[in-house]
């Protein structure tokens, strides 16, 4: 038995001309819980897929168990014990949790006919490994995500699993649905399950794991014990660069009154939710998941139709309909899921930037005015220094910072007095985050209006010049973002 | 109990179901003539092809997809099957023919899965191009023409009956023909091989999700590729059973039914998504698109009407579904809420 | 050749069909040129096409926004039938109709296909029916109605004034039998292009046609980017109706008669040009000019055909679905390179 229980050496793998990995390595002993870190596109889904046998590199080798091989396969990967736990699950939303939880013993013993008795022990046995309480017939899709992912982990422990891959595991789960993952991994890790966890979040990283190993563009930058980690070396080692982040200090002189909510209420979601704000100010609003503050957003946007209160742009009462209400009103919404709800992926970074406008593009008979078109797309990769050879290649050639640039070009190219963000930095790698927090400093000193909604507590405290604290569809405090910290924020939300 | 009753109402089926029992209900107070043996057993067998049909299509639509050439491969196949033994005579039992029939349907409906399965293409693309070919290959090059004979023992099973009803007031009989054993044996095997099969969870599941099927170990492509070849199959039988029903092969008749049994299927609740539907429904949402076109007569519509109503039924009842699969995916976002919020 | 490796890597799926036509068009040259290439062969082929040509611009917008219209037909029919029972009833006693009533009645035809096409864009975005069952229910409606209009048969005897100028042709240069001469563009042709012309514009030059395509990729980003989505739906269902419409009127004008089954077979073969013009059918991208190279692509492939009488004309069908199918394994093959999986 070697001191380690996988040992990827030296692996390379590249697509289409693209490197994906160069000469990486990773280490793992049995019973730990070690976690991979990178920004996107550095290459650990790829590593990940590797070792799970669903690609093949091109040079290195792995050894598990003591066993080296050049070549896994899917089925060597589930035999000798590694299992994925990807982040969409890989469940099937249509059927019930007992077949979820049968089907791949079911597969993996080459069984052609189905036995319901056989298979409900199956399930219940692998419920039982971490106690976890959940009607067999009921049907995948109707669970919660929190529920879905326990559902996919007693799938993976079911195969004598000695190394279980979990692939960014807690970007749907709320902050209480986390903290009880947490528990479960610590329970798997004394059971002498090694973890790797994957996420690019720093306070997880600390939280959870004893080692680490961090990626970034395809090569191997370091290992070590996360106890000697800190904030700056980690953000060091994810970017190789430094950052100074500058609270936000309001320099926008007399700023009117541009937006105000009175009352504001949907039935289920959120009640009574006043506030009012000013040119130049960034206001943040923070929460739990559940705490009503994505309903908001929408609700501000006209996305979701409020049930009472009303929504006051520079003094005139507006009837929130839909997103173009919204608009005219001069509000600008960036949403939290930049892939389903901010871009079109595989249509141009031009198309992307004007279409919210692109009627102030156009002459007579809405024909385009293709000389106008092509200045503002133009201006627009300029002013938001957008890294790309050409506006006319598609958003799926840039990385998630520029993704997220474009959203922004978006909607600042529809000139609004307010702008509203939903999750700004959610999947942004360090460097683009800060790029993007120095824009919207600049944008109130500008004297437009902003509105930060956000979990990520050092986010809303630096940059904002008010904030909101919602729990249970309420606000709940309204501290001053300067002379207050993470903790006393954090109380207020829990 | 009220548990139970709760999930019955939110089930398509049951809705199908009360439409289904309500226009029976309707057409026995306007004619009197519903709820007699004989109507009965015509309706029943005039769901005999379409229900085959149906039950072939409603699986496509499971895993994830259309399939529009079975009709066209039912012609092709029954045609080749007809003409091949009048021009041998043979004169012996239909076993022979179901046999070629399947044999033929299997190989066409392999000759979609290849496409569909190996080469991951859509399946309603290219059952469309099929569905043009097998068109093509037995009006040209197989230079097809109405056979007005068949062989004799196709024509015997044709025509022998499981039992004969007779309506007491009017004296009307009515045949209940052997080849609805055909339509029964079908649904059993495929609610066996559906519910009883990996294969057929594999179909459910390649429909709920291909790629978590793939990572849980099934083979996707085969499976896909079964299933058209399955359907291949059972859609010649349908074939087969219309010319034995008919007593001559019309090689354009069937075409064009593709759109009405697809409709069915999903008014019988089968997600157009793929991944849910069961059987029952499916054979609810057919009956009730036969039941439709077979009884305007019983009460004093004249036929022309049928097209206009048969494409009403389609028009409200998916609307209907559409309006509570919105609705329930509304209390749904509510319930996760509340769930995540305890 | 660098140019044209340049040209061809530009759009591949659009390259690869003018090698077909250029190829078709070779063949044909070699083995019956003056047959084919006979400057009265053009008038015909070209007289034809407007009538599928139409409905499928209709198909191609509604299938790039990631939807499907097989409303088409029916809407053709009924309005065909619909204006030609408004021309009969025109004439006076002398049974003179004025030659401006044409362009009044087209009119009136694209109004009538307008409200279709709304009623089908709106039971889309609004009560959220599936595109492929709303048209499909809303064909079989239609249909069902002009069945009950006409009771079956054609109406024939419409004022001789509609047919002979929208099948007149143009610039008399083409030789006819015994001595006369005919012209070389039909008249139906020249409404085709307009409508061609006004589709390439609204897609290509104004901002209808980028939001439409923008719907296609992402309806939801759609919504979220304040794009008015349900308005945009019905505009271009509408707009499909319309154009299914008029080419009603162009079948209305080639048959001199209206009947509610005429060109069944147009519903899949207006899908099938489309994807073969690289549509996608998942929506979002597609371009008119592929479109249009699939409609002169298939055309000639017919036209040619015609040429040799020893080939029964109902190939045709078949040469298309493999026409599809063969595009569509390219397509497979250029995305997929053969590489070593796994």
């Amino acid at each position: 038995m070697s001191e380690y229980l996988l040992k990827a050496v030296d692996i390379s793998k590249a697509f289409v001309g693209v490197q994906a990995l160069d000469a990486v390595s990773l280490d793992i002993r049995p019973g730990e819980i070690h976690c991979l870190a990178g920004e996107n596109g550095c290459g650990k889904s790829t590593l990940i897929k590797i070792i799970s046998g669903v690609y093949q590199q091109d040079a290195g080798y792995i050894e598990f168990n003591g066993k080296r091989f050049t070549r896994i396969t899917p089925l060597e990967a589930i035999a000798m014990g590694i299992q994925v736990i990807y982040q969409d699950f890989s469940i099937f939303p249509n059927l019930t949790v007992m077949e979820n939880l049968a089907f791949n013993t079911e597969l993996a013993a080459g069984r052609r006919l189905v036995n319901k008795r056989r298979m409900r022990t199956v399930a219940e046995e692998a419920l039982s490994k971490i106690n976890f309480d959940i009607e067999l017939d009921r049907l995948v899709g109707s669970l919660s995500v929190a529920e879905k992912q326990m559902v996919a982990i007693c799938r993976a422990l079911m195969f004598d699993a000695k190394l279980i891959i979990m692939d960014e595991p807690t970007t749907a789960l709320t902050r209480k649905e986390v903290r009880a993952l947490f528990e479960i991994i610590l329970k798997l890790k004394e059971q002498g399950i090694a973890i790797l966890f994957v996420s690019h979040k720093l306070n997880e990283v600390f939280e959870i794991s004893e080692r680490f190993t961090i990626f970034r563009s395809g090569k191997h930058i370091v290992s070590g014990n996360t106890s000697e980690l800190d904030d700056r070396k980690f953000s060091y080692y994810m970017t190789g660069r430094e950052f100074d982040a500058e609270p936000f200090r309001p320099r926008y002189e007399g700023g009117e009154c541009v937006l105000e909510v009175e009352n504001l209420a949907i039935e289920g979601a959120f009640e009574d939710v006043s506030f009012r704000l000013c040119r130049g100010e960034i206001l943040g609003i923070t929460g739990l998941l559940d705490s009503g503050r994505s309903e908001l957003a929408l609700a501000l946007f006209g996305l979701r139709r409020s049930t009472g209160g009303r929504i006051l742009v520079k003094g005139k009462e507006i009837a929130m309909g839909s997103p173009r209400d919204a608009i005219e009103a001069g509000i600008g919404y960036v949403p939290e899921d930049r892939l389903s709800e901010g871009l079109f992926l595989p249509r141009s970074i031009a198309d992307n930037i004007v279409i919210s406008e692109i009627d102030r593009l156009t002459g007579a008979l809405s024909v385009l005015d293709f000389r106008r078109y092509r200045q503002e797309v133009e201006d627009w990769v300029r002013a938001l220094s957008i890294a790309t050879p050409d506006p006319e290649n598609a958003c799926s050639t840039l990385s998630g910072g520029n993704q997220q640039r474009v959203v922004l070009a978006k909607w600042l190219a529809c000139k609004p007095d307010v702008l509203v963000l939903n999750g700004p930095t959610v999947g942004v790698d360090i460097g683009s985050k800060h790029d993007i927090h120095r824009i919207l400093q600049r944008l109130a000193n500008e004297g437009m209006a902003v509105i930060i909604i956000s979990d990520d507590l050092p986010e809303v405290l630096q940059n904002c010049s008010h904030l909101l604290i919602m729990k249970d569809g309420r606000i709940v405090a309204r501290p001053d973002p300067g002379s207050t910290d993470e903790n006393t924020v954090l109380s207020h939300m829990l | 109990m009220k548990k139970k009753f709760r999930k019955l109402i939110s089930r398509t089926e049951f809705y199908i179901a009360l439409v289904f029992l309500a226009l029976c209900l309707l057409i026995q107070l306007r004619s009197g003539q519903f709820f007699t043996p004989n109507n009965i057993v015509d309706i029943l067998s005039a769901l005999v092809v379409p229900g085959i049909f149906a039950v072939g299509a409603f699986m496509v639509i499971i895993s994830g997809g259309f399939d529009v050439s079975f009709p066209a491969l039912a012609s092709l196949t029954s045609f080749v099957t007809t003409k091949v033994l009048l021009d041998a005579g043979w004169q012996g039992g239909v076993w022979l023919p179901f046999l070629i029939a399947l044999v033929l349907g299997a190989l066409l409906g392999a000759f979609n899965g290849l496409f569909i399965g190996y080469f991951e293409l859509p399946a309603m693309i290219v059952t469309l191009g099929s569905s043009s070919f097998f068109k093509g290959l037995m009006q040209g090059a197989l230079n097809s023409k109405q056979l007005a004979v068949i062989p004799v023992g196709m024509r015997s099973f044709g025509t022998s009956a499981l039992f004969v009803a007779k309506n007491v007031e009017s004296g009307l009989t009515s045949r209940m023909p052997t080849t609805f054993l055909v339509l029964a044996g079908v649904l059993l095997v495929t609610w066996f091989l559906l519910n009883r099969t990996m294969f057929g969870r594999g179909i459910y599941a390649i429909g709920g999700n291909p790629v978590s099927a793939h990572r849980a170990g099934f083979n996707v492509r085969r499976t896909r590729f079964l299933l058209l070849v399955y359907v291949g199959m059972i859609s010649a039988l349908a074939g087969l059973c219309r010319v034995c029903m008919m007593q001559q092969m019309h090689p354009t008749n069937m075409l064009g039914m593709e759109m009405n049994v697809i409709a069915g299927v999903v008014l019988g609740g089968t997600a157009i998504i793929g991944g849910a539907g069961t059987l029952f429904g499916c054979m609810l949402g057919t009956g009730l698109i036969v039941l439709v076109e077979n009884s305007m007569i019983l009460i004093g519509i004249p036929t022309v009407w049928k097209d206009a109503f048969v494409g009403a039924l389609i028009v409200i009842g998916t609307g209907i579904s559409a309006f509570q699969v919105n609705r329930a995916r509304r209390a749904g976002l509510r319930n996760v809420r509340k769930g995540a919020a305890l | 050749m660098n140019a044209l490796l340049k040209f061809y890597r530009r759009d591949r799926h659009i390259s690869r069909l003018v090698i077909m036509l250029a190829g078709w068009l070779i063949f044909m040259a070699i083995t019956c040129f003056d047959k084919f290439f006979s400057i009265r062969n053009f008038p015909t082929i070209a007289s034809v096409i407007p009538e599928y040509g139409l409905m499928s611009l209709g198909a191609m917008v509604c299938m790039i926004t990631g939807g499907i219209d097989l409303s088409g037909v029916g809407i053709a029919n009924l309005t065909s039938i619909t204006m030609a029972l408004f021309m009969k009833s025109l004439p006076d006693e002398t049974g003179y109709v004025t030659p401006w009533m044409v362009p009044l009645v087209l009119l009136m035809a694209i109004l009538c296909g307008l409200c279709a096409g709304a009623v089908n864009g709106t039971l889309i975005s609004k009560v959220k029916i599936p595109p492929i069952l709303a048209t499909l229910g809303i064909n079989q409606l239609l249909t069902g109605i002009a069945m009950v209009i006409t009771n079956g048969p054609a109406v024939q005897n419409i004022p001789p004034v509609y047919s002979s100028m929208i099948n007149n042709k143009l610039l008399k240069v083409v030789p006819g039998k015994r001595g006369t001469v005919s012209g070389l563009i039909p008249v139906q042709l020249l409404i085709f292009v307009a409508v061609v012309l006004l589709i390439w514009f609204l897609m290509a030059r104004t901002s209808y046609g980028k939001k439409l395509y923008m719907i296609g990729t992402n309806e939801n980003v759609a919504r979220y980017s304040g794009l008015k989505v349900d308005r945009m739906l019905i505009k271009t269902y509408a707009m499909s109706g319309a154009c299914a419409a008029l080419g009603g009127m162009i079948m209305l004008a080639n048959y001199s008669s209206a009947r509610a089954d005429y060109g069944s077979q147009y519903t899949l073969q207006c899908i099938l040009i489309v994807v073969l013009g690289g549509v996608s059918p998942t929506g979002g991208r597609g371009k008119i000019s592929g479109v249009m190279l699939a409609i002169v692509l298939l055309s000639l492939l017919e036209a040619g055909i015609n040429r040799f009488p020893q080939i029964s004309s109902y190939y045709i069908t078949m040469i298309w679905g493999a026409v599809l199918l063969l595009v569509m394994v390219l397509n497979y093959f250029a995305e997929n390179p053969i590489r070593k999986r796994r």
